[in-house]
Formats: structure tokens, sequence, C-alpha cells
């Protein structure tokens, strides 16, 4: 088993480092902010942390406010609230105005566990993606969690950033390359090429190497920049390999693998399948169980494989 | 018509719940343990005298309407739904967790006699809104109650649902708010003040009512209270303790989101009055 540590840290420890060499950046929480970490730069920077209270449609807009005087400013609440409370404030006032504001959606995926269907967000790809201007990223693990938020402070414009609550499989390390809007290859392969993001990507790597062990030779790749998507890295792998399984700890609709195939009909159209929540809320219990019931392990990646590969022409 | 309990065996049944609370967390391992104990007082007076309803018949028309705008109160709402008879004791037993059907938070699919979904703080007001309209448009003298948690108050939609409530001059509707100055991240006045809280509502054009929230005498009489005000709709705040009853939980927000282990659950039983064992069969058989 790899090392296990949670993304959500990454973007805790990312906005340390952030603060530290740029005196512009400010924090936002809506009373988590230990639960989101935010709270590692509050005991930091105090004078630019600013707890909100439960009020997530005023955090969204008092992050606008302060991008206008040249702040950056970074917010984070739990996903569902995130993304869905504050989703109008989202649309009009930071990215039809292209603001300079960072949205950290916490507790991302069905592996939030116990707290259930509430509080397990499921359906923020789909909605921020629609978003122009807006930037997506999920990234895989600790280290790109914490080099995405880092990124995103160097960049201008509305970000939005996914991160999960428990902790998940370490599959890059702090010299991996990382760089918004390019996926990049983990595994090499020509038969078909597996498409991740989050905490998949650990599950298509497993996978990979089941399949090999039956002959099939599945290429992995990490889309962590869900928007704008890597077009030219899919269409080469949709050439090269011919099948593309995609696979997200999210809705199945308007998710990573609704915008895989949008560039993959558009420009080489091949068998795709999808591993995803079909389409239905979550429920309590504990990650791991709700993983498998939910049909997000590296057993549904590797059936979804094998559908694909017999659609293959 | 149920039999109203008294304030003797209120408090009975409020010790009785609270065990249920503490036996639930502690096999499901996570969970709101603060605010479920600080509002269980008021919950049992609902439930067991204030209320007009029939667990066993959901269909009644006559039923009052009662909300939970903190849906994270879940192990309260569920002891008090299991013990007035809206489903088996031993159900409780299984919260949050995969086998059972008691969600974290609220669910309406799985538990009949929720009227409405929930868990996204601010929301339960409006709802209770719209319930007493839609009782008012049928003249039906029913009632409609809400509890609301003190953090929550800082959500923008609580002051909006607020505004339409006297301005419909919703005097069948109730809110009560469980005041124990604590929420996720630490005090509310220092996370983000609300205070005057009854200036605020009499502002909104509310009646209030400011009462002990665990002292069972001032909760009926409140109650009675917001039922005879005719033309506002009344809040209750209700003075309360985070934790209340388990002394290493009280007033301390730490407890706001997190469950005992075995080995707290076992001194929080004790000062309770029983033990894990025991409640667990106790649940177990009913
Ligand atoms: C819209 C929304 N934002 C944030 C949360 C996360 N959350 C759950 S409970 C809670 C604190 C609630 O405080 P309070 O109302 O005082 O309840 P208490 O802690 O006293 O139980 C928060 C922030 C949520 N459930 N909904
Ligand atoms: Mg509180």
């Amino acid at each position: 088993m790899p090392e296990m540590k949670k993304t959500r840290e990454g973007w805790g420890k990312g906005l340390v480092e952030l603060g530290e060499v740029n005196p512009n950046v400010c924090v936002l929480t809506a009373d988590l902010g230990e639960s989101t970490m935010c709270h590692f730069f509050g005991e930091k920077f105090p004078e630019r942390y600013f707890q909100v209270g439960i009020a997530e449609q005023n955090m969204m807009c008092i992050a606008a406010g302060l991008s206008v005087t040249g702040k950056i400013p970074f917010m984070a609440t739990y996903g569902a609230f995130a993304a869905c409370r504050a989703l109008d404030q989202i649309r009009i006032t930071v990215a039809y105005s292209n603001l300079n504001v960072k949205i950290g959606g916490a507790h991302g995926g069905i592996s939030v566990g116990p707290d259930g269907a509430t509080h397990q967000a499921l359906e923020e790809f789909a909605i921020i993606r629609s978003i122009p201007n807006m930037t997506l990223i999920c990234p895989t693990d600790f280290w790109e969690t914490k080099k995405a938020t880092i990124a995103a402070g160097n960049t201008y414009g509305p970000f939005y950033l996914r991160f999960g609550r428990e902790n998940v499989p370490v599959v890059t390390n702090a010299d991996t390359p990382f760089e918004i809007g390019k996926g990049y290859q983990l595994e090499k392969g020509g038969d078909l090429t597996i498409i991740a993001c989050g905490m998949m990507v650990f599950e298509a790597l497993v996978a990979s190497e089941e399949l090999r062990k039956q002959g099939i030779s599945a290429r992995v790749v990490n889309i962590h920049t869900i928007k704008p998507i890597d077009r030219e890295l899919i269409t080469k792998c949709a050439k090269e390999t011919g099948a593309i399984v995609t696979a997200e700890e999210h809705q199945v609709n308007g998710g990573l693998g609704g915008a895989v195939a949008e560039v993959v009909v558009q420009n080489f159209p091949v068998p795709m399948e999808f591993v995803a929540v079909m389409d239905t809320f979550g429920k309590s219990g504990k990650p791991s169980e709700l993983m498998e019931k939910f049909g997000l392990t590296s057993k549904e990646i590797i059936n979804a494989s094998l559908k694909a590969l017999k659609r293959k022409k | 018509m149920r039999e109203k309990l008294n304030v003797e065996q209120l408090k009975s049944k409020a010790l009785e719940i609270r065990r249920n609370i503490i036996t639930m967390l502690t096999y499901a391992g996570s969970g709101h343990s603060g605010g479920s104990l600080s509002s269980t007082d008021y919950g049992t007076a609902l439930f067991f005298n204030e209320m007009n309803i029939e667990p066993k018949n959901l269909n009644y028309k006559d039923r009052d309407l009662w909300f939970f705008s903190i849906g994270h109160v879940t192990p309260l709402i569920y002891s008090l739904m299991a013990e007035a008879g809206y489903f088996p004791k031993n159900d409780l037993l299984l919260f949050r967790q995969f086998q059972g059907r008691l969600e974290g938070h609220p669910c309406k699919k799985h538990v009949p006699g929720i009227e409405v979904s929930a868990g996204s703080l601010g929301q339960g007001l409006s709802v209770a809104v719209g319930a007493a309209l839609g009782s008012k448009l049928d003249k039906h003298k029913r009632r409609v109650y809400v509890v609301c948690g003190d953090g929550e108050l800082q959500e923008g939609q609580i002051w909006e649902a607020a505004m339409s409530a006297a301005h419909y001059k919703l005097d069948n509707l109730c809110a009560f708010v469980d005041y124990n100055k604590l929420q996720i991240d630490g005090n509310v006045e220092d996370v983000m003040g609300i205070h005057p809280l009854g200036d605020k509502f009499r502002a909104f054009n509310w009646n209030v009512v400011e009462i002990d929230g665990h002292n069972f005498e001032e909760i009926l009489a409140a109650l009675e209270k917001a039922r005879n005000f005719k033309g506002r709709p009344t809040v209750i705040l209700g003075n309360t303790i985070m934790g209340k009853c388990v002394s290493f939980m009280e007033n301390n927000h730490k407890w706001h989101g997190n469950p005992p282990s075995k080995e707290q659950a076992a001194i929080a039983l004790a000062e309770l009055g029983t033990t894990l064992e025991d409640w667990t069969k106790r649940l177990a058989e009913s």
C-alpha cells in the first residue's frame, strides 16, 4: 500500500506557502476553518484570515470584493455548499466579472462517508464546468493539491479546486511536474486509455496492473484540470489506443466523463465507458463500503475496460 | 389523541432520549453530540406534550408540522421519532451505518415522518414559513414548529425567512433557537456575532420569548404564549448548554460534531444512570 495522506492538507499547506511569499493572499472560511485546513493559514496570518460564520453566499461575494482591491482571496467550505449554495454568486459576481477568486470545495465525493448524501458533493464538476471563465481542478493526492493551490494563486482568474475528506493514496511526489490544463500519463499502454481524476487515479493504476496480468495494456492518464481540459492529450489517447474509460468520484452526468467525451466525439470518436456515480444520491456508510456500493473501484474500472475493448473495432 | 406527558414525565423521557443519543453516537463512531443534547429538552416537550401528531398514522391530516432546520442533530431527531413510535427503536443502533436506514442527515425517502430532507443550514425556517402559509390558505388550525441553531442564524436566508414570516403574520409558526452559544469553530460571538438576538427578531416584527431551554416549566409556558399570541410569529430563544447532562461535553465546542469513544460513552451513560450494555439491550428489544 502506498503512503496515505489527505488532499485537504495539501490545500492548507499550499495556502501557507502562498501566504509567505505574497502578502495579498487572504483566506476566508465559513465555520469550517479546521475542517478545510484553512486554519494553518489563520494561525500564521491572523490579520489576513476572515472567519465569516455560516454564510457561504456572503463569503463568496466578500471574496469578490477583496479581489477588487487587488487581494487574492482563497475561500473554502464543503463542496456541497461552495458549488451549490453560492452558485449564483459564483456565476454572476465571480465568473461573469472574471474576478481573481479561488474557491476550495472540500469534502467532495462519496468518500465523505457517514455524513451521508447531503454532504457528499457529487455535482461540482458539472456545475462549475458549465460556467465560462472558471478553471476547475480535481487533484489526485496531497502533493498535487498543494501544487494546484499554489498554481491557482499564481494564475489570474476564478478557480474551483475540489478535494476530499479522507486519507488517500499518494501517487505523485514533491517533484512531479504540475501544469494547469495539462494532463499526464502515469502508466504506458496501447490497448485503451483510462482517464481519471482525484482519488480514482489510484484505482486506475490498480486496474491497469490487473489488466496487464490479463494481457491487456491499459494506459493511465491523470486529468486533474477538468476545465480547461487537455484536448490535445485526450485526442492523442483516442487515436493511439482506440478506446477510453473515464473514472471519477462524481455523478455520471456532466463530469469528467462528459468533458472527455465532448473532446473525443469532436476529434476522434472511439468507444467510451464511464465509471462514476450513476445518477443517484449517496448514503451513509464507511468510505470503503460506499466506494464499493457506488461502483468506484478498480474492479469496476476493469469491467468497464473489458466492455470498451469489446466495442473497439 | 396521544396522552400529554407532565413535567416529571418529560424529565424522565428526556433522560431516555439522552441515553439513546449517546448510544447511537457510540455505535455510529461519528455524528453530532453537542447540539443533539442541547436541544433535547425542547424537542421532548414538543413531541410529548405540545404537538398534535400521530406517529403511527403518517397521513393524519390534522397533524402539526415540525422541522429541524439543524439537520445535523439526527441523534435527537431519530430518538424523538423512535420514542414517539414512528419506527422501532432498534433502528437507532444502525444510525449512520451502511446497513441501516438512518442517514447522517434526515432523509425523507428512507424515514417516513421526515417531511423534508435537510442538512444544509439555513433552509428549514423558510420551509416552515411555506408550511405555515399553506396551512393558513387552508384555514387549517394546525401549528408549525421549527428548530434552528444559533450558529445557523448566520445564514442570510434565515433573515429572509424571518422577514417573510412576519410579513405574512404567521402566528401559526413557532421557531426555537437552540441558543447554546457554540458552533463548529468555537464561540458564536467569536465566529460571527449574532448578539443582541432578541432585538434582531423584535426588529423583524416577531414575538420573542427568552427562556432557559432546559427548564420544562419555562418551555411549556413559552409554547403556550406562542400559541396564544396573535398576528405575529413567535421565536423562543432557548438558552441551552451544548452537550447538556454529559459533564465532559458541556459547553465545549469540540463536541459539536464528535461522538464519544466506548470509554467516554461508559462515563456518559453512567452519568445518565445506565450502561451501554443495558441501554443497547433495551433498544434492541423494542
Ligand atoms: C449551509 C451549510 N454550511 C455549513 C454546514 C456545516 N455545518 C454543520 S453544523 C455547523 C455548525 C452549526 O452551528 P449551530 O447552528 O450553532 O449548531 P450546534 O453546533 O450548536 O449544534 C456547520 C458549519 C452546513 N451543514 N450547512
Ligand atoms: Mg450552536
